[in-house]
Formats: C-alpha cells, sequence, structure tokens
C-alpha cells in the first residue's frame, strides 16, 4: 500500500496536477468515443 | 477445407455482423476488467518510482496508448491494403473502423506524453524525433478520416483512405525507432523482447494489464464501429 489516505492518494506526491490531468482526459475521451459509437449505432438501426 | 469456406463466409459483411458483436461484447468486458485490474496494481501496488516520484504512474497509460496508436496504424494499412488488392468491402470498412480509435490513442498518447514531459523535463512539448514522428502519425490518422469524409462513394473513399494509408505506415518505423535514430529526449524502450525489462516486476505488471485493457477495447470499439457503417452502407 503506497498511500496514508485519500488526500495523499490525491495529491499524488505533488504530481497530481499531472497524473490525474492524464487520467482524467484518457478517461474522458474513451467515455465519449463509447458515447459516440452507442449514439451512431442508435441512429443507423433506425 | 471447411476452414477456407469459413474465411470467406465472414468477409461478408452480412454474416460478419453478428459475429462482431459478439466479439465486441466480450473483449469490451475484459477490457473493463483488465483495465480496473491494470488500475488496482498501477496506483496500489507498484511502488514510488526512485527518481520521478509519483509522476511516473502516468507510464500506465502513455506507453500503452503509444503501442496502441502505432499497432493500430499497421492493422488498419493492413485492412486497407487488402481491400486494395482483393477488392473486399469488409476490408475498407475495417480500416475506417479503426482509423477514429487509432486516432484517439495518438492524441492520449501525445497528451499524456506532454503531461509527463513537463514535471521530468520541464517542458510540455519539444520538438523531438519521437513526439514529431508521433505528431506526424496524429495527423496520418486524421488526413485518413478527413479524406475519406470527403469523397461520397463510399468505394472509391475506401480506396483512396487505402493509398494513404498504406504510404504512411512508413512513419510507424520511424516512430519506434526514432529514439536509436536521433538524439531525443525522449528515453529509450523500457520493454523489449531481446532483454529484460528495466523496471521493476509490478510496474511491468500494472503496464501489461493496462496495454491488454486499450487493446481489448480497441477490437472492441473497432469492430463496433464496422457494425454502424455495415448498417449505414448495406
Amino acid at each position: 500500500m503506497n498511500w496514508g489516505g485519500w488526500s495523499e492518494f490525491w495529491a499524488m506526491g505533488g504530481y497530481g496536477f499531472y497524473v490525474w490531468g492524464s487520467y482524467g482526459v484518457t478517461f474522458a475521451c474513451l467515455a465519449l468515443e463509447i458515447l459516440f459509437l452507442l449514439k451512431r449505432s442508435h441512429e443507423a438501426k433506425t | 477445407m471447411s476452414a477456407t469456406v469459413k474465411w470467406f463466409w465472414f468477409a461478408s459483411p452480412q454474416t460478419f455482423f453478428p459475429l462482431a458483436g459478439t466479439i465486441a461484447r466480450w473483449c469490451a468486458i475484459a477490457a473493463a476488467l483488465l483495465a480496473a485490474a491494470g488500475l488496482y496494481v498501477g496506483f496500489f501496488v507498484a511502488p514510488t518510482d526512485a527518481q520521478q516520484g509519483e509522476a511516473y504512474r502516468i507510464i500506465f497509460i502513455h506507453v500503452p496508448a503509444a503501442w496502441m496508436s502505432m499497432f493500430l496504424y499497421v492493422v488498419m494499412a493492413f485492412w486497407a491494403a487488402i481491400g486494395l488488392a482483393f477488392n473486399t468491402r469488409l476490408s475498407g470498412m475495417m480500416a475506417s473502423g479503426i482509423a477514429p480509435t487509432g486516432a484517439l490513442f495518438t492524441f492520449i498518447a501525445l497528451w499524456t506524453g506532454a503531461l509527463w514531459g513537463r514535471p521530468t523535463w520541464g517542458a510540455y512539448w519539444v520538438w523531438d524525433a519521437r513526439l514529431t514522428s508521433e505528431l506526424i502519425l496524429l495527423f496520418l490518422y486524421l488526413g485518413f478520416m478527413a479524406l475519406q469524409a470527403a469523397i461520397d462513394d463510399p468505394r472509391r473513399a475506401d480506396r483512396a483512405g487505402a493509398l494513404l494509408a498504406i504510404v504512411g505506415a512508413v512513419n510507424v518505423p520511424i516512430i519506434y525507432y526514432s529514439v536509436q535514430w536521433w538524439n531525443t529526449l525522449h528515453q529509450g524502450a523500457s520493454v523489449s523482447l531481446t532483454r529484460a525489462p528495466s523496471m521493476a516486476s509490478a510496474m511491468l505488471a500494472g503496464m501489461v494489464l493496462m496495454a491488454l485493457a486499450f487493446w481489448l477495447y480497441s477490437i472492441a470499439a473497432a469492430l463496433a464501429r464496422v457494425r454502424c457503417i455495415i448498417l449505414e452502407r448495406e
């Protein structure tokens, strides 16, 4: 276990902006792609 | 004999459609489970890096995304070439289905690289051989998509896109070997087939799990898109 608590986890040793900026944008991108695909498949079927 | 028959059977978009749906569903489920495992290992098992502190944890998405960006391009160019050579409808659809996901992973590799470069190199962006060739890869994906979108007839769009995809494939080895051919700020490969990986085993495990998750996600997303294209075109 690396972290003493949640605040330490979110702080990422002072690199929180860079680490969470990377993970946040990555998952936002993947979520958007999934949404677009669901929308496109819904439209293609109707 | 029956294997050859089956192969051609699935080359028809109509018969491929339900198969693609099944594969996409299972790949999506496996990708979610592997990503959960990879994130757990990456954040809770892998130790803090001695030199980079916690900033190195970007590696668990940066390296798998960069691998996928190159690998997906090769697969896209492969299907594009098959489509040109054999004039099969499904091949062009596969190439078009892969392109947006490939572009997405290229963007993610560049984005996470920028956020990793700032704390470690002191700059979000440098015009270094690795970064520049990866940026060209993004433009190749976007160019492929724009070219296809600009041509109304899907078969002609497939052929034009295929030419671009095949010519652009020369960029992939340039990206891969850029860190050896030029003096770059970007570090060399941490993992290679010929020698032991230069990182702790928990770090490697997290990276491999995330790479597998991205890989299965890409299969699921590309096949889901191919299904949309089949519905739209036929």
